[in-house]
């Protein structure tokens, strides 16, 4: 019995973050089928929120991993933008849309490894410096683009749209790129050396330095993943409609870490669920579709998302404070 | 038996100071030794110098016989000589076989971990070095551990990594009767396996209790090593420790 007990209170230990973001996003789910019946079974609404969760889950999961190994990073919501704007710029002047998502990828994360390498070196604060690096970089793509969107048409002809961001069966494709980069990311961060040492790095930076993790490294990697995947997320979303907006991205930055804390990842690092962020996405998500889906005005959005923050968070706190 | 380490007279300097004065020290296979001294008497250097983050200035040290030149970390573990730290450097949110494997994961190619083997012998290991409770298993977190069971975890981790000799640094501070108990057992089962501890504490009775050799530190010298069947009460060896340190 008590070898049961312990099976089960380390399952717990390992999924109670997972579970309790899944049990949220069900409630809300039971909250809105109440609330609104016919919103909810019109299914233009999960439509929409299918085309904009994607873009999300780029952004968020590889979040999940910078805040477990003890960072954080907002500078994504630039990258976001500087990698569209390296893949619309090649684009329109006629290099292969193939180069030139694989250029505005490493683009990404070039920049997610100068953030990295400057927070990591210089011992800056990851919040105050990457807030630096947020503005910093969208004031270098305001400057070269004049405040100009770019649109790209040419890509429609090319085998890289359909591929990425086509329909298949009414699906839209980045559906099924979201999902393998899940699936992906659940093994890379529970089951892989680099997702197991950021647990390590951002649970205790010093022991994990002495058993010979090489922490700089570390945590410069995971920089580097944010930016990547920012990177992915922006090319797909400029493609998607076409153009690249200078502005684009912003709107994501408080999304996106919204979700990762509502899908159960700690602030403290050390610990963090693919899985929950999945779910917290698609809390997000919905809430930002759902409140104008059932007739409300969109004035009350923010208000939602606000309260759903702190409520997830005063749920998370059930799993207790960080030990040590 | 065979010596695993013998250090001799090693002297260590930093600056003016001489941490370490012609020091000499042995610790043969399956044998625990107590290395006992006043804060600063030069404990944390032996120790240091012992496990190759100092190189000694002057003197000489032999692996099993033998003679080892440009000694250093690397040269130490490679010897089979693990250090189990004062703060254990363990990560307490993650799992024990997490932290057993912490920096030295099995893995597949593309670094993916062996978790099946890695939980098999987690188990295997702390099962061997005594942990009884069926509470407790590999996928435990480490943070819902006492003081002396984690001390019992940096310790598996030291067999696992094939230590011959480990060296645990005030490894009973801070811990409860109960729990120093629990870590003496886990000593003994190292002991029963034919490893070596060298075991640096200040509390004379815990290391009473556990050693079978005692090592007096006094100013950076060795000033004076006995055995255990030589005494009888730990009230001898502190009188004994008074006296040397007095007249030395």
């Amino acid at each position: 019995m008590s070898n049961k007990n312990s099976y089960l209170s380390n399952y717990f230990h390992r999924n109670g973050r997972a579970l309790g973001s899944i049990g949220y996003f069900i409630l809300l789910m039971v909250i809105f089928f109440i609330g609104a019946p016919e919103a909810w079974i019109r299914p233009n609404l999960h439509q929409s929120v299918f085309v904009m969760m994607p873009t999300l889950i780029f952004l968020t999961i590889p979040l999940v991993f910078l805040v477990a190994s003890g960072e954080i990073d907002l500078s994504f919501a630039s990258t976001y933008a500087v990698a569209a704007y390296v893949f619309a710029l090649l684009v329109k002047n006629g290099v292969d849309p193939g180069i030139c998502f694989v250029l505005g990828i490493l683009t990404g994360a070039a920049i997610g490894a100068l953030v990295g390498t400057l927070i990591v070196f210089f011992r800056l604060s990851s919040l105050v410096a990457s807030l630096g690096m947020l503005f910093l970089l969208r004031g270098v793509i305001l400057l070269l683009t004049n405040s100009r969107s770019i649109t790209i048409m040419e890509v429609e002809n090319h085998w890289i749209y359909p591929l990425l961001v086509g329909n298949f069966y009414g699906f839209p494709m980045q559906i099924f790129w979201a999902a393998l980069f899940v699936i992906f990311c659940y093994y890379f961060f529970n089951k892989h050396v680099f997702g197991i040492h950021i647990q390590h790095v951002g649970d205790n930076t010093v022991s994990a330095e002495q058993m010979g993790i090489n922490v700089n490294a570390v945590k410069i990697k995971a920089f580097m993943f944010v930016g990547v995947g920012a990177a992915i997320g922006g090319i797909f979303t400029t493609m998607i409609t076409y153009t690249f907006f200078p502005t684009q991205g912003f709107g994501y930055l408080l999304l996106a870490l919204a979700a990762v804390f509502v899908g159960g990842t700690p602030y403290w690092g050390g610990l963090g669920t693919i899985i929950g962020a999945v779910f917290g996405v698609g809390i997000i998500a919905y809430m930002e579709i759902g409140i104008i889906a059932i007739g409300w005005s969109g004035e009350w959005r923010q208000f939602f998302n606000g309260l759903i923050i702190l409520l997830a968070l005063l749920g998370h706190r059930l799993h207790g404070e960080r030990v040590r | 038996m065979e010596n695993i380490i013998e250090l001799n007279k090693v002297t260590k300097r930093f600056g003016g100071i001489t941490a370490l004065n012609k020091a000499s020290l042995k610790v043969t296979q399956g044998e625990v030794v107590g290395l006992i001294g006043d804060n600063g008497a030069g404990k944390s250097t032996l120790i240091k110098t012992l496990v190759g983050v100092y190189s000694p200035d002057e003197g000489e040290i032999f692996i099993r016989g033998d003679k080892i030149t440009n000694w250093n970390a690397l040269k130490a573990r490679e010897s089979g000589i693990e250090t189990v730290f004062q703060d254990r450097a363990l990560t307490p949110q993650q799992s024990i076989v997490k932290n057993i494997f912490m920096g030295k994961e099995l893995r597949y190619p593309f670094g993916f971990i062996k978790e099946k083997e890695q939980i098999y012998e987690a188990n295997r290991l702390i099962r061997e070095i005594g942990f009884t409770s069926k509470l407790i298993n590999a996928e435990s977190p480490v943070g819902n551990l006492s003081g002396g069971e984690r001390q019992g975890v940096a310790i598996a981790r030291a067999i696992y990594n094939n230590a011959e000799l480990i060296v645990l640094d005030e490894p009973t501070n801070n811990l409860s009767l109960n729990e120093t108990q629990k870590v003496f057992d886990f000593v003994l089962n190292v002991k029963k396996s034919n490893r070596s501890v060298l075991f640096i504490g200040h509390n004379i009775y815990h290391v009473y209790d556990i050693s079978d050799r005692f090592v007096i530190l006094d100013r950076g010298e060795v000033v004076h090593q006995l055995n255990k069947n030589d005494i009888s009460t730990p009230e001898e060896l502190m009188k004994i420790m008074r006296e040397t340190i007095k007249t030395h």
